[in-house]
């Protein structure tokens, strides 16, 4: 596949500038400047920003607890997620959201979600609206392997398939639900075959390689943005942390992080292929990587320095209004 | 003016409301009907036929079928009016907010506040709620007073055909999601409404009697048992002051601490189990911030703490009755 050479590096600054959040946030999360819950999206990068390179500002995602990739990728603030993430009143939701509801409607981010498989539903709406209006629109939910053992997920797919609307399953397999392994979790041998006995098409991308997901995920999203109802894109990659941050990992086989770091990252993998044709050189890759540090460090310094919600903020932004009840 | 029932109201709210405003559209399990088999689609209008005839007249992209998921019926209409759609979803009973609630709850409700204020969901969700059918213990819960509990929702329960045009008109221009609840024992008692359209603000009680002597607070398919009540009282020098919230949330909880104030006695009517529930919430709302006014304890009337039965006379005795009520405001002036 070639691509022009500024969407290329369009593409690795995503990837890189995910990588290099998540790997900042883990270094805060540490150092306890970070509160909550957190879930790192380290190692599937090529995912999401595989599928978002092909989505205009009015198309839609929707994600997961897994979702500072999505967004990043989807176009969200870099600088007021991080301020989100420390819980800033400035941040994207106003510290009100949090790593795993981090939101930005204007862009089409119908959010992060922290219930595994609550978002193929409210996708299959973003759908049927853009069905409705017939304004070309696509929706896009990324889940996890996780997702596709939940019933919201097998109603989303049914009802997607009845109505005809052009919504995308993106089911990411880093092999975890949690703790387990999806070779227990999924009762069949062919998850494939079992989504798309739902009635539609499934695309297969190898998810430490953004130009297979890239490929894959424009079949799919040409497909429902045609009017051919759903599709669905299969990625598998392991991701690089835990679960969540702090997951003692007991579930892990002896090398498979290292493994996965050496042999399966997005990154490297990039390099590998877009400087051995000569498309990108290593320097131009170089002065993005140092772009990207510089923007999370002031990320980061900006988020520490923002201020803080107070008292009177725990209450608002419940309804649009509440009358004078 | 007109005399129509409360399912005729609703039904002429949602043709209007469609007709006004194109991005309004209806989705539920066999709103339409029929689709898929060899009957003329459109021909049921819902289990009870409250979205009757907005098929035929809006077409297969507004009057929408599902399959019975009703997971995947809110949470389409949750992300439809996320991207600026005004769906009304229907959930047949209310009983299967069971199936439904983390897409109500975690989902819609949620959205506004956990974004930081940036998104809206005007989404409605019409549900069938109440007892009286016979229906036993899957089918006939009132469930309102569930979702009043969960900041993010708004909760309707009209008393009668006229307050449920209005506030479903209400419901459907509102910006925050709100869930809509039918009382199904009330869909064919009939009075007056306009053809026009008009609106009932939320958290607006409705004054339905004027007394002295107790003030009664009742809900949906309550309100015309207390007003029976309240009226068979009068012959016994008895008066009462019968106040409907018509909105749970947002409630107005001055129309009721006013009218405790004068009267110094409380009876709390619903047909839900007691505890946490209306009754209980009302009876709280008086004694913090109206004890100095009561003359006599606050009374609750309200189903036991069971399921609903089957059997017509178990039902009977489960759903609070006229008597139940006359002697709970009896008991208060004792």
């Amino acid at each position: 596949m070639t691509m022009p050479k500024e969407k290329l590096l369009r593409a690795y600054r995503q990837m890189k500038t995910i990588r290099e959040f998540e790997e900042r946030a883990h270094v805060e999360i540490m150092n306890g400047q970070i509160p909550g819950f957190t879930h790192l999206y380290t190692g599937q990068e090529a995912n999401a920003v595989g599928v978002c390179e092909h989505l205009d500002e009015q198309d839609t995602i929707i994600s997961t607890h897994r979702g500072h990739g999505h967004c990043i990728a989807k176009g969200a603030d870099v600088i007021g997620m991080m301020k989100e993430l420390f819980g800033s009143s400035e941040g994207l939701c106003k510290g009100k959201g949090g790593s795993m509801h981090v939101a930005d409607i204007e862009k089409g981010i119908l959010g992060a979600n922290g219930i595994v498989a609550g978002g193929p539903p409210i996708s299959v709406g973003s759908a049927l609206a853009a069905k409705i209006r017939d304004n070309g629109r696509v929706a896009v939910s990324f889940s996890g392997d996780g997702s596709v053992n939940q019933g919201t997920c097998f109603e989303a797919m049914n009802l997607a398939v009845v109505l005809k609307v052009p919504a995308i399953f993106v089911i990411e397999n880093n092999y975890y639900s949690e703790h387990t392994n999806i070779s227990y979790a999924v009762g069949c041998d062919d998850l494939k075959a079992r989504t798309e006995a739902f009635g539609f098409p499934v695309f297969v991308a190898d998810g430490c390689d953004f130009f297979s997901v890239y490929e894959a995920a424009g079949k799919a999203i040409n497909h429902a943005r045609s009017g051919n109802g759903p599709a669905g894109l299969f990625a598998e990659q392991g991701r690089f942390h835990g679960h969540f941050v702090g997951d003692p990992q007991y579930y892990r086989a002896e090398g498979e992080l290292d493994d996965l770091r050496e042999n399966s990252d997005c990154l490297k993998v990039f390099r590998n292929k877009t400087t051995a044709t000569g498309e990108v050189s290593h320097e131009e890759l170089d002065a993005i990587d140092a772009d990207v540090l510089a923007l999370i460090d002031e990320a980061v310094a900006a988020a520490k320095a923002a201020p803080r919600p107070t008292a009177e903020q725990v209450v608002e932004d419940v309804y649009v209004n509440y009358g004078n009840a | 003016m007109p005399v129509k029932t409360m399912r005729d109201a609703i039904n002429e709210a949602l043709h209007q409301a469609m007709a006004e405003d194109d991005s309004v559209f209806v989705i539920g399990e066999d709103v339409a009907g029929c689709n898929g088999s060899q009957g003329e689609v459109g021909s049921v209008g819902g289990v009870f036929g409250v979205t009757g005839g907005l098929y035929k007249a809006f077409g297969p992209n507004r009057c929408i079928d599902t399959p019975i998921s009703e997971s995947a019926i809110v949470g389409a209409a949750a992300g439809a009016a996320l991207v600026g759609m005004r769906p009304v979803a229907e959930i047949m009973f209310a009983d299967f907010i069971g199936v439904c609630m983390d897409q109500i709850v975690n989902q819609m409700g949620k959205f506004r506040y956990m974004f930081g204020g940036k998104s809206t969901c005007p989404a409605v969700i019409r549900f069938a709620s109440g007892g009286g059918f016979s229906a036993a213990s899957q089918h006939s819960q009132a469930m309102y007073q569930i979702l009043t509990a969960f900041p993010g929702l708004k909760v309707v329960v009209p008393s009668n055909a006229y307050d449920a045009k209005g506030l479903l008109l209400q419901a459907i221009k509102d910006d925050d999601p709100v869930m809509f609840f039918e009382p199904k024992a009330l869909y064919q008692e009939a009075c007056e409404v306009p053809d026009e359209m008009y609106t009932i603000p939320f958290g607006q009680a409705a004054y339905l009697r004027e007394g002295d002597d107790c003030t009664v607070v009742a809900f949906g398919q309550m309100v015309p048992r207390a007003a029976a009540a309240i009226d068979a009282l009068e012959a016994e020098g008895i008066s009462c002051d019968l106040i409907d919230p018509r909105t749970t949330s947002p409630l107005d909880e001055g129309a009721i601490l006013e009218s405790v104030e004068a009267t110094g006695r409380l009876v709390v009517v619903d047909e839900t189990p007691p505890r946490c529930s209306l009754t209980a919430d009302i009876a709280a709302l008086a004694a913090d911030k109206a004890f100095h006014a009561l003359k006599a304890p606050i009374k609750q009337v309200c189903a036991p703490h069971s399921p609903t039965p089957f059997s017509p006379e178990l039902e009977a005795e489960y759903i609070p009755s006229a008597e139940k009520i006359i002697a709970a405001i009896k008991a208060t002036l004792a």
